[in-house]
């Protein structure tokens, strides 16, 4: 569907804030972007939508250039940005104005994705908080069901209950023939949604696994002895008690820990990349 | 649903369905929730409930009528309670007896104690 070849991306001169980026997102599947602060996953959602031209490489949507942003991608890829605005209208004239470029797009959907977020009526968008209005705009990009939905870090700004809520409106609007790439930091929010992570890291992407593959290649420990840990390559100590990443090697899955995953990537990246060759 | 850290999400998903055919939630012969339906439930990713229903087929406790949806098989319950059964004296009995073993409790003490917690229960 979409397609990064041997993309490099810098907004300075022979800066590269991406580089050697391959990656090939297929239908089906909830892609967990993740990155610390700064190391380009914004900007590589705009790549992928064509908002901004790789220098090197291409990215391409169904062999077309994404930058050329023909009506045909446009109408199948919806791009919900970390900030953005609504207008001054109420959510009948806003669907009656947007929901037109997407031809797939359910109004039962989007009323029932309104009904889970508890979102009340309003005569204008402008009225909602930060937080609804973000679950305004997540019901709308589900219910346009574009085979390509990315998200911007979705769950910023949103209280406890509503991130419950938003991994009930995911696994809705999820199906078979369409992907959704959601970046984050918040790797608690979305642990049970993502089904394969794509980590960027020294400017280019370091991982891009199956989260059941790391299950199989990787042991998460958690414990409250040290001696447990023995053979990690990455491990820490938290309130709970320690934690570990460790090759697996009696073939038992266990359950994937987002954030001990990125930590150990971080931490040791050319060992963990040995393990996924 | 809050999962424990140390199985993988998909088998205890699958876990949470036995309890519930166990106690009839789901009666021999009764569909089960759609596969989306429960990953909403549960909040998590539809591939891992895809997952959980692939091994719960495998282990003959539900099975797919295609185009329609899962079912609990009739045998399903019977099954359940043997793969529980055999988990508990592979994986929980050694333990015990170990526990046994360090404190020196003897089996005839677990014999009474037990026939006491049984005759409690069945007053209930």
């Amino acid at each position: 569907m979409l397609k990064v070849e041997n993309m490099a991306f810098s907004y300075r001169r022979n800066e590269y804030l991406l580089n050697k980026l391959n990656v090939e997102i297929t239908p089906g599947g909830v892609y967990g972007l993740l990155g610390k602060n700064g190391s380009g996953k914004s900007t590589l959602l705009y790549l992928l939508t064509g908002l901004m031209k790789p220098q090197i490489g291409t990215v391409t949507y169904n062999e077309v250039a994404a930058f050329k942003r023909t009506p045909e991608m446009l109408r199948n890829i919806y791009l919900l940005p970390e900030e953005f605005d609504l207008p001054e209208v109420s959510a009948e004239v806003y669907v009656k104005y947007n929901a037109s470029f997407y031809p797939h797009f359910s109004r039962e959907e989007f009323n029932n994705y309104l009904q889970i977020f508890e979102l009340p009526p309003v005569k204008k968008l402008s009225q909602y908080s930060m937080g609804q209005k973000k679950k305004f705009i997540v019901s709308f990009a589900l219910a346009t069901n574009t085979p390509l939905l990315l998200m911007d870090e979705p769950t910023n700004g949103m209280d406890i209950p509503s991130k419950s809520q938003f991994r009930k409106v995911i696994a809705m609007g999820m199906n078979d023939n369409r992907s959704i790439i959601i970046s984050t930091h918040q790797v608690r929010d979305l642990e049970s949604m993502i089904d394969r992570v794509l980590l960027l890291h020294d400017n280019t992407m370091i991982l891009n696994e199956d989260v059941m593959r790391i299950a199989e290649k990787l042991e998460f420990i958690r414990t409250t002895s040290k001696e447990d840990l023995q053979g990690c390559i990455y491990s820490t100590f938290t309130p709970e008690g320690f934690v570990g990443v460790r090759p697996n090697v009696d073939g038992v899955d266990t359950q994937v820990d987002l954030e001990s995953l990125f930590n150990a990537v971080i931490a040791n990246p050319l060992l963990v990349q040995q393990l996924f060759v | 649903m809050i999962f424990r850290d140390n199985q993988s999400i998909y088998l205890q998903i699958a876990e949470r369905i036995c309890d519930e055919i166990l106690e009839n939630k789901f009666p021999p012969g009764e569909r089960i929730p759609s596969i989306r339906e429960y990953a909403a439930l549960v909040e998590v990713n539809a591939n891992t409930v895809v997952r959980s229903y692939e091994w719960l087929q495998q282990q003959e406790i539900i099975f797919n009528k295609r185009g329609i949806g899962y079912y609990v098989s009739p045998e399903g319950k019977h099954h359940i309670k043997a793969i529980r059964r055999e988990r508990f004296f592979n994986d929980e009995l050694p333990l015990f007896f170990n526990r046994l073993y360090t404190l020196g409790i003897s089996v005839e003490e677990i014999d009474t104690r037990y026939a006491e917690y049984l005759s409690k229960y069945s007053n209930k």
